[in-house]
């Protein structure tokens, strides 16, 4: 395919390079700084330096493809741009529209510079817009791929924190669950308490709400399900932790507890695990 | 500000509701403005937890939607109102749908029911085709 030569390109960028800038970043900042995510001097920075790795790519190729080696810096610079801002919290739009506002300041440059070659300024002109394209839509690519990455660390990291099944006692499990319990996390807290079953052959297991602020009838199904496959598994639950406004408001809810073991502290539910157990804890007056 | 005979009512807050992390917030909100309304703690436990279900239930049937917040007051007494708003589907039978138990999600069909009797005010109007808006409301003497 015979692409147009950028030469045309090349000698706007050269010359009208300040007032590309200006204009550029005028159409750019106003999103920018009304997010306060960056400052004027920052952005000049950074668009100073994409006209520099721009103009390069140009001059080692004057073909207008975004996939050619040669533009591979221009890529690189994106790629490094988008991950940045990703973790600053721009949307893939804001993103996208660093590369995509090039458009409006370089075509009117380019009406100029080509006002006696109709044919020549739509050739250029479109494969600039391709040009231009192909790039910004790269970096929605690199931005999502970001965004995913970012995500998927800080649920790891989540999970993490929320998995905490203690052995308390030969056979004596306990899951003490703290915060919100909605959405994906419940599910894996659950899940690992099951498996530690498994794992220790335990045959009670304590799941101690006390740091669960709200208890819904979502919350509520989730522990439920806990108890009755944890009961498939030959393992008694017992929850504790119900402190009295949660105990009225589960009431008032209508969930039935009738089927399991619940007590007000951990502590309690211990000594009924230890009874059923068969072990008991001696207290210093009963050795006395 | 709005006066409809004796109440005053005043917006407090707008949460959108189009996530779980949007739901855990708006309990967040809920339960700032009970402790600054005086409720009791187990009037607070009550009134947030009738917002987890009915945001659910805005985010889980109606698609998403949006919740707005408002404190009353009326002579003696000093409440919180939390209005609903979703444009999904709606409810074909109310009745049906506050039934304990019935449920067209595989959930223990218990919030509908369950936000009614935790609070002193309960509102449901629902159109086919055309959404759902719920509001609940808890007074406080005081
Ligand atoms: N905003 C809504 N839009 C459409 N349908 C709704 C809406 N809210 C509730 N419903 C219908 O009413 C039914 C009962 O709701 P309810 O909250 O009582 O139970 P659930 O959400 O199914 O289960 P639970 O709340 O106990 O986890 C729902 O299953 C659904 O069919
Ligand atoms: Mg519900």
């Amino acid at each position: 395919m015979d692409t147009p030569k950028g030469a045309a390109l090349i000698e706007i960028l050269s010359r009208h390079r300040d007032a590309l800038l200006t204009e550029w970043l005028d159409q750019h900042l106003s999103i920018a700084l009304r997010r306060g995510l960056t400052t004027e001097a920052e952005m000049r920075e950074q668009f100073r330096s994409f006209l520099n790795v721009f103009t390069d790519a140009l001059q080692r190729s004057d073909i207008l493809d975004a996939n050619r080696p040669e533009w591979e810096p221009v890529r690189a610079f994106l790629a490094e741009m988008s991950a940045h801002r990703a973790r600053q919290g721009y949307t893939p739009v804001e993103t996208a529209t660093f590369v995509f506002s090039l458009k409006q300041p370089l075509y009117v440059r380019l009406r100029t510079e080509l006002d006696d070659d109709p044919a020549a300024l739509s050739e250029v002109s479109w494969n600039v817009n391709l040009l231009l394209d192909s790039l910004g839509l790269f970096t929605t690519e690199v931005f999502q791929r970001s965004r995913e990455s970012i995500i998927a660390r800080q649920q790891e990291e989540l999970l993490e924190l929320s998995t905490p099944v203690v052995q308390l006692w030969e056979g004596i499990l306990a899951l003490p669950l703290i915060g919100t319990l909605d959405s994906a996390r419940t599910q894996v807290v659950m899940e690992s308490l099951l498996q530690k079953i498994v794992e220790t052959g335990a045959g009670i297991a304590i799941i101690d709400i006390t740091g669960v602020p709200t208890v819904d009838t979502l919350v509520a199904q989730h522990l439920l399900k806990t108890v009755a496959a944890a009961r498939l598994m030959g393992a008694d639950c017992i929850i504790s932790g119900i402190r009295p406004q949660i105990a009225q408001t589960i009431v008032h809810l209508g969930v039935d507890l009738t089927n399991v073991t619940t007590k007000s502290t951990l502590a309690d539910a211990f000594t009924v695990a230890l009874q059923r157990t068969g072990s008991s804890v001696l207290t210093p007056s009963a050795t006395a | 500000m709005m006066h409809v005979g004796d109440v005053t009512e005043t917006l407090a807050a707008e949460v959108g509701l189009r996530s779980d992390e949007e739901i855990v917030r708006l309990r967040q909100i809920v339960r700032d403005h009970a402790i600054a309304q005086g409720f009791s703690l187990v009037d607070q436990t009550k009134f947030v937890t009738a917002a987890s279900e009915l945001a659910r239930n805005t985010l889980q049937y109606g698609g998403g939607g949006d919740a707005r917040l408002s404190k009353l007051t009326n002579g003696v007494r000093v409440g919180l109102r939390l209005r609903f708003v979703d444009r999904g589907p709606g409810i074909a039978d109310i009745e049906r749908a506050l039934r304990d138990g019935f449920t067209s999600g595989g959930g223990l069909g218990l919030g509908l029911g369950g936000a009614r009797r935790l609070c002193d005010e309960f509102e449901i109007q629902s159109e086919p085709g055309k959404g759902t808006v719920v509001s609940i409301t808890k007074w406080k003497l005081r």
